[in-house]
């Protein structure tokens, strides 16, 4: 079966650290920063990137739209 | 594999539709209209409409809409949208016109108004956002809040012997012979948030082959009002909302046609 990996890119500065993704993301990627975006949010990062499959779950659910995702076949 | 090799072009799945604009939006953390206004903007750059899609703006956080898609709006006082609505949609039958709604907005004010546009049944979409409560004058009682519910106006819960009950304005619009498209939706889940693409994009697709009124509910949360986290709004929304507000169409027909109640 071939295998899929995927990532995120997040929009740091329009990261409102509402903590949506993380909830959404059925492989444990995400996680809130403990920093604070220039608008003083603590936005959303791959914490354990080699998990993302690319589902696209995360940039589904975020209200603010800023999480793009990518996926490929390996 | 390093991401850089993934992070490409040809690789991308999703990310911002065109349609819409590249600012932030003043919404709070975690509020569902972001999302609906992400679905709106991926299905009118989907489905080609950009040039003649004409959205109705109401008073309520939504307010600002036509700052965050990038279409022609007009903007009507509280709770007019319908009105304001048809006209736009009769002068201009080509047109794909649509209003978006807040529950104080479409179910109090704009009782009237809806009631007579789902009635009449106008080529129009009407997209009604239900959270519940005000949202932007500070989360007070709306017809929707649920029994027992507590606002910034029954801060012991709603009662019904004084407020009235909380109303199923959908269904009530259902009843009207004017409607084709009936739906109940939410966005909470990325599950959630695909289905309610899907129903938007039927009922887009119903103004557009001119069957009458489409009425889409987006049962919502407004985590600022309810005074939760973003996340517990949602496990709230799931666990008293839905209950009472069930997701799924409630009617699929044509305009004028028999009233198929699920
Ligand atoms: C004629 C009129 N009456 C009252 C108001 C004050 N007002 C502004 S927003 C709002 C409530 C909107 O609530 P809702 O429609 O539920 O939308 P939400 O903010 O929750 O998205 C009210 C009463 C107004 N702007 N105009
Ligand atoms: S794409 Fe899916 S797996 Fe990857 S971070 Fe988003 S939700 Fe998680
Ligand atoms: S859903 Fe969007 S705004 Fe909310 S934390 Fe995730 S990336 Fe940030």
């Amino acid at each position: 079966m071939a295998k899929v990996r995927g990532a995120v890119v997040v929009d740091n500065e329009g990261c409102k650290g509402c903590g949506l993704c993380v909830e959404a993301c059925p492989e444990d990627v995400l996680r809130l920063n403990r920093e604070v975006n220039s608008r003083g949010y603590h936005y959303t990062y791959m914490e354990n990137p080699e998990q993302c499959i690319g589902c696209a779950n995360c940039g589904v659910v975020c209200p603010d739209t800023c999480i793009t995702v990518y996926r490929m076949k390996i | 594999m390093v991401l850089k090799d993934l992070i490409k072009p040809e690789n991308l799945v999703y990310g911002k539709s065109k349609v819409q604009e590249d600012v932030y939006m003043h919404y709070c953390p975690g509020c569902s209209h972001g999302v609906v206004h992400k679905i709106l903007s991926e299905l009118i750059e989907e489905l080609g409409i950009q040039e003649k899609t004409v959205g109705v703006a109401p008073v309520g956080c939504a307010v600002f809409a036509y700052n965050y898609i990038d279409i022609d709006w007009q903007q009507a006082s509280h709770g007019r949208a319908p009105a304001v609505a048809t006209g736009i949609s009769r002068m201009y039958p080509e047109n794909f016109v649509f209003t978006y709604q807040g529950d104080g907005d479409l179910a109090s004010i704009g009782a009237g108004e809806i009631m007579h546009a789902c009635n009449r049944g106008e080529n129009i979409l009407v997209v009604f956002i239900n959270n519940g409560i005000y949202g932007m004058t500070g989360g007070q009682m709306a017809p929707t809040t649920l029994e027992g519910m507590v606002t910034s106006t029954t801060p012991t819960g709603r009662n019904v012997d004084l407020n009235g009950y909380p109303m199923k304005i959908t269904n009530l619009m259902a009843q009207l012979p004017g409607t084709s498209y009936v739906t109940r939706q939410a966005v909470h889940t990325a599950a959630a948030a695909r289905k309610c693409k899907r129903s938007l994009k039927k009922a887009i697709e119903n103004v557009l082959a001119k069957k009458g009124t489409s009425f889409v509910e987006v049962v919502s949360t407004c985590n600022s009002g309810w005074k939760m986290t973003p996340v517990a709004a949602n496990i709230w929304m799931e666990m008293n909302m839905i209950p009472y507000y069930p997701l799924g169409d409630i009617k699929d027909s044509v305009k004028g046609g028999h009233i198929i109640e699920k």
